[in-house]
C-alpha cells in the first residue's frame, strides 16, 4: 500500500480542554500531565507505528503457495496491538472531554448534574442520583485488574441507561458512552495510592455532566432514528 | 474450606530493596495490596463454604480466583526478591544460570508488553523440562508451569517510583531478584518433586 492511493492513517493526541492543574484538588496536575502526555501519547505513538507496519504488503511464500506463516503470525500480533492501542486512544479521548474543572452549579464546568433529560433518566433507571453513583462506584471498584467504568445508553433495545465495565483498553461496542471513568492504577495511584474508593468519590466533582447530557441527547437521537428505520419496515420482523 | 490465610511477613525490611524498589512501594504493596487479597480471600472462602447451590458457588469463583491468585502470586513474589546483602541480583554459576541466559532480554520486553495488569514469569514447562517465559493476566496464578521467577507488572508495583516508565522498573528489579530461591525452585522442579 503506497501513500498516494491508500494514505496511512495517522493519529494525534487531542489537546486537553483545560489546564493540567484545572482538576485540582480532585485529580492532581502530576497525574494529568503523566496521564495525557505519557500514557495517552503512548497509545497514539504505538498506533502510528502499527499502522506503518500494517501498511506493508503481506509476504507471500511462493514455494508454499501461501502467505508466509511467520508473517501471518506477526500480523495477528499486530492486530491485537492495534485493538489495544486504539482502545486506549478512543477511551482516553472520551475521558478528557468527560472531565471538567469543578463548579458549584455545573455551568460551563463539572461536578453538578443539572435538571434535564439525563437527570430524569438517571432517576428513572436508578431511583436517585446517589444510588446511581453508589452502583457506578461499586461496579467500577469491582473490576479485577485494569479497566473502565461506564454509564452507557443502550442503543439497541430499550434505549435505557446502564452501568457497564470494560477491561484493559477494550472499547464499548454495543453501548453509547455517557460517562466513563478510568480505573487503571495510573489514573489515580500517585494521589490516592491503593485507596481507589477515594479517587472515585472525588472524581464526581470533576465529571463533565454537560458533556454527558450532550452525549445522552445524541444517543437518544441515534436510537430514535434507528427505531424509525426498523419500524418503517425492514421486512425481517416477525 | 481451609483455615484462614494470613499475610506472610516480608523476609527483609521494607527499605531493604532500595534503591531498586522504594520503601514506600514495598510498604503499600505488602501491607495494603497483599493484605487486601488475603482479607478478601478469607471472606470469599467463608462465603463459599456456606454456599449450597452451584449458582452460589459459581458466583464466588471469580473472587476466589482473583484474591487467591493475588495471595499466591504475591507470596511467591516477596520470596523471589532479596536485598543485596542476601545476594539479591547475584546469579552464580550453576544449573539455573545456564538455563536462564537466553531469556534475560526477552523477559523484560514480554512482560512490558502485557496489555493491562498481570505478571511476567520465568516458568518451567513440566513436560519439556525447559524454562519458558509466560505471562498471566490480572491475578491469575501460574498453573501451566512451575514458577521460577515472577515479576509483578501491575502499576501499583512500580508507579510511585518509576511512573509510566515500566522499562526502568524491569531493568532495576533484576538487581533484587533472589536467584538463590529461583535456583532452589528450578532444581526442585527439574527433579520432579513439584510436579
Amino acid at each position: 500500500m503506497d501513500d498516494q492511493c491508500h494514505p496511512i492513517p495517522h493519529y494525534t493526541l487531542p489537546r486537553l480542554p483545560y489546564a493540567y492543574d484545572a482538576l485540582e484538588p480532585y485529580i492532581s496536575k502530576e497525574i494529568m500531565e503523566l496521564h495525557h502526555l505519557k500514557h495517552h501519547q503512548g497509545y497514539v505513538d504505538a498506533l502510528n507505528k502499527i499502522e506503518v507496519e500494517l501498511a506493508k504488503p503481506p509476504t507471500f511464500d511462493y514455494y508454499a503457495g501461501r502467505q508466509d506463516p511467520e508473517d501471518l503470525q506477526d500480523r495477528i500480533v499486530l492486530q491485537a496491538a492495534f485493538f489495544f492501542n486504539i482502545g486506549g486512544h478512543v477511551n482516553h479521548s472520551l475521558f478528557w472531554k468527560n472531565l471538567a474543572p469543578h463548579t458549584k452549579d455545573g455551568v460551563n464546568g463539572g461536578g453538578v448534574l443539572r435538571e434535564g433529560s439525563l437527570e430524569e433518566a438517571i432517576v428513572q433507571y436508578f431511583g436517585c442520583f446517589d444510588r446511581f453513583k453508589k452502583t457506578f462506584d461499586s461496579a467500577t471498584l469491582g473490576i479485577q485488574g485494569s479497566g473502565w467504568g461506564w454509564l452507557v445508553r443502550l442503543n439497541l433495545s430499550t434505549g435505557g441507561l446502564e452501568i457497564v465495565t470494560t477491561v484493559n483498553q477494550d472499547r464499548l461496542l454495543a453501548h453509547f458512552p455517557i460517562i466513563g471513568v478510568d480505573i487503571w492504577e495510573h489514573a489515580y495511584y500517585l494521589q490516592y495510592k491503593n485507596v481507589k474508593a477515594e479517587y472515585l468519590e472525588n472524581i464526581w466533582n470533576v465529571i463533565n455532566f454537560e458533556e454527558a447530557q450532550m452525549r445522552f441527547d445524541e444517543a437518544k437521537k441515534l436510537y430514535e432514528e434507528g427505531r424509525k428505520k426498523s419500524e418503517a419496515g425492514s421486512g425481517s420482523d416477525v | 474450606m481451609s483455615a484462614q490465610h494470613t499475610l506472610p511477613p516480608l523476609p527483609y525490611a521494607y527499605d531493604a530493596l532500595e534503591p531498586h524498589i522504594s520503601r514506600q512501594i514495598m510498604e503499600l504493596h505488602h501491607t495494603k495490596h497483599h493484605q487486601t487479597y488475603v482479607n478478601a480471600l478469607n471472606a470469599a472462602e467463608i462465603a463459599y463454604a456456606k454456599a449450597s447451590t452451584p449458582k452460589e458457588r459459581i458466583a464466588l469463583q471469580a473472587a476466589l480466583r482473583f484474591n487467591g491468585g493475588g495471595h499466591i502470586n504475591h507470596s511467591l513474589f516477596w520470596e523471589n526478591l532479596a536485598p543485596a546483602s542476601a545476594n539479591g541480583g547475584v546469579l552464580r554459576d550453576g544449573p539455573l544460570r545456564e538455563a536462564i541466559v537466553p531469556f534475560q532480554n526477552t523477559f523484560n520486553t514480554t512482560t512490558a508488553g502485557i496489555q493491562g495488569s498481570g505478571w511476567g514469569w520465568l516458568g518451567l514447562n513440566p513436560s519439556s523440562k525447559r524454562l519458558e517465559i509466560v505471562t498471566t493476566a490480572n491475578q491469575d496464578p501460574l498453573l501451566s508451569h512451575v514458577p521460577i521467577i515472577g515479576v509483578d507488572i501491575w502499576e501499583h508495583a512500580f508507579y510511585l517510583q518509576y511512573l509510566n516508565v515500566k522499562a526502568n522498573y524491569l531493568k532495576a528489579i533484576w538487581n533484587v531478584i533472589n536467584f538463590e530461591e529461583a535456583e532452589r525452585r528450578y532444581v526442585e522442579a527439574i527433579n520432579g518433586s513439584r510436579l
